[in-house]
């Protein structure tokens, strides 16, 4: 056998190999997708998004779950965006000289991959035991800890795509550094960021374990985010968790509705993203 | 290397840059060798030589554009206008103001061809909207764009080729009226079409501005410059008018980079 044959056969092995391990994984992932949608179809209903969630045994919907939600998620992603694009700034544009920036980075990605009920611990302890009880803005606390890190990341990851030449010519009109960045470096990797913030909401909404600890649960309607404040996480844990056949199906539906909004995010992000890149 | 200035023959001209004993590091690597030269207002010089011979090195000196990475160290004194821009009390951003450079790649910010003109303008003074009109147009009628871009001012600067964009940066460089305009291989990405266009400008630029520019091609030197600088090795080899130096190289290196016995 020669040498270009023995290589066109390596290489029908490994292309064999890798589909098939890419079809081991897609597997797992389309029965969970299979199972969500089966199971929680059924529940997806006008309901679910004008009643509140019942007691057990009566009819009911999700509407302060998903309200809960959506505040924590929003005031989460308020608090955690513009710490997370400014040390991303401080990262990539101020980063190179000093000890500061990579233990900042250190830090940051230790805190990315630390389990998220560390982060719901931590609130726990340094927020809701002081105040003395469960809330909503606890909750917005330990989301915000999550989008720090990923924000973080792809903010500096993105600043670093941009070419070094468009920071020189703008520096070489005599722009001081501070409006080299704003005007020039974040204005080219723009959509990189706003693409790393939504990354950052999928990520938080489906998180149960900080809000456990933080937000706890409402069985009622409350936007007062000084409140214990139900979610979606958390009342699916609850509902999955209890005996009652009607729970289990508004739990399945759940979260087959936070399942359908990360996907949603997801694709619009990656959209979002091959659109814009490259325009500088 | 330490030897008399290199000046060139005719005297009655202003010296708008004078190099003096220029020694330039790249950490511990030494990128330029003891550098004296001056360049003339209102006149083009080209610096010539292959690659890494330090030519862009000693460009990117007189805006100072190394100070933007650490590890990089000018040691000697580069006058402009007999003040020393290599002092520590400089303020880069004047300079830089002053000492407009356009790159080897178009350089585009990633906004409206109008914005790209306005923002060196915008830094260093206050225009009304018609006065900023008129500057805009000014400067890319200078650049030899204006007729292409008239009608999509406020369409993306990144929408233009290649060639357009390069005159784009010309443009954007000539609008804050610096004194001096580096230029760095400025060219060299373009067809022959967008480098002639280019080459014009230069001459038609040299009546108002100083003009550095930084050539691989050598019959460009020869068609832009006034005064050509042969740089090899991190050392001045030969620097006069450029007629003298293509026609009768007083150096035996010059000679051989010109007709292409070597580099």
């Amino acid at each position: 056998m020669d040498l270009y044959t023995r290589r066109l056969l390596i290489n029908r092995f490994n292309l064999a190999v890798s589909l098939l391990t890419m079809l081991f994984g897609l597997f797992w992932l389309g029965w969970i997708l299979f199972t969500l949608f089966k199971a929680g179809f059924g529940g997806l209903s006008a309901k679910l998004f004008l009643e509140m969630t019942p007691p057990p045994g009566s009819d009911g919907g999700l509407l302060n779950a998903i309200m809960g939600s959506l505040l924590m998620g929003a005031a989460g992603t308020a608090l955690g965006t513009p710490v997370g694009i400014m040390a991303g700034i401080y990262l990539a544009e101020f980063g190179s000289r000093g000890w500061l920036a990579p233990v900042t980075r250190f830090i940051s990605d230790i805190l990315l991959s630390a389990p998220s009920i560390v982060v719901g611990l931590f609130i726990y302890e340094a927020y809701v035991v002081r105040v003395g009880h469960f809330s909503g803005w606890a909750g917005a606390f330990a989301l915000a800890l999550i989008v720090v890190p990923v924000v973080i990341r792809t903010t500096e990851n993105m600043l670093r795509l941009v070419p070094d030449s468009l920071r020189e010519a703008a520096a070489a009109l005599g722009a001081p550094q501070w409006k080299v960045i704003v005007l020039v470096t974040v204005r080219a990797a723009k959509a990189g960021i706003i693409t790393g913030i939504l990354l950052a909401i999928a990520r938080i909404s489906g998180e149960t374990a900080p809000l456990l600890f933080t937000s706890l649960n409402n069985q009622f309607w409350t936007s007062n985010m000084n409140a214990p404040m139900a979610n979606l996480p958390v009342v699916i844990f609850q509902f999955a968790m209890s005996p009652y056949e009607d729970w289990h199906k508004l739990a399945w539906a759940g979260a087959l509705l936070i399942t359908l909004s990360v996907l949603a995010l997801n694709v619009f992000a990656r959209v979002f993203f091959r659109n814009r890149t490259a325009t500088y | 290397m330490n030897a008399a200035v290199l000046q060139p023959v005719e005297q009655a001209l202003t010296q708008k840059i004078q190099v003096r004993d220029l020694n330039f590091y790249y950490g511990k690597f030494q990128a330029l060798k003891s550098i004296n030269l001056d360049i003339q207002e209102r006149k083009v010089t080209a610096f010539i030589g292959p690659s890494g011979c330090g030519k862009s090195t000693l460009l990117r000196t007189f805006n100072r554009m190394y100070a933007l990475y650490p590890n990089q160290e000018a040691q000697g004194e580069i006058l402009l206008d007999g003040e020393n821009i290599l002092d520590p009390s400089q303020d880069l951003n004047r300079l830089r103001a002053k000492v407009g450079m356009v790159f080897q790649k178009p350089t585009p910010f990633p906004m409206s061809i109008h914005d790209n003109v306005a923002f060196g303008v915008r830094l260093y003074e206050s225009l009304s909207a018609r006065e900023m009109e008129e500057r805009v147009e000014w400067a890319l009628r200078k650049a030899a764009l204006w007729e292409e871009v008239k009608d999509k001012l406020k369409q993306s600067g990144t929408s233009l080729s290649g060639g357009q964009q390069q005159r784009l940066c010309i443009a954007r460089a000539i609008a804050v009226r610096p004194e001096v305009l580096l230029l760095d291989e400025p060219a060299s990405a373009l067809d022959p079409i967008s480098t002639g266009r280019i080459e014009e400008l230069v001459h038609e630029l040299k009546a108002d501005y100083t003009i550095v520019i930084v050539t691989h091609n050598m019959q460009q030197a020869a068609r832009v410059s006034d005064y050509t600088a042969y740089m090899y090795l991190g050392n001045l080899v030969e620097f006069g008018v450029t007629d003298e130096v293509f026609i009768k190289p007083k150096k035996k290196e010059t000679e051989d980079y010109i007709t292409g016995r070597f580099g």
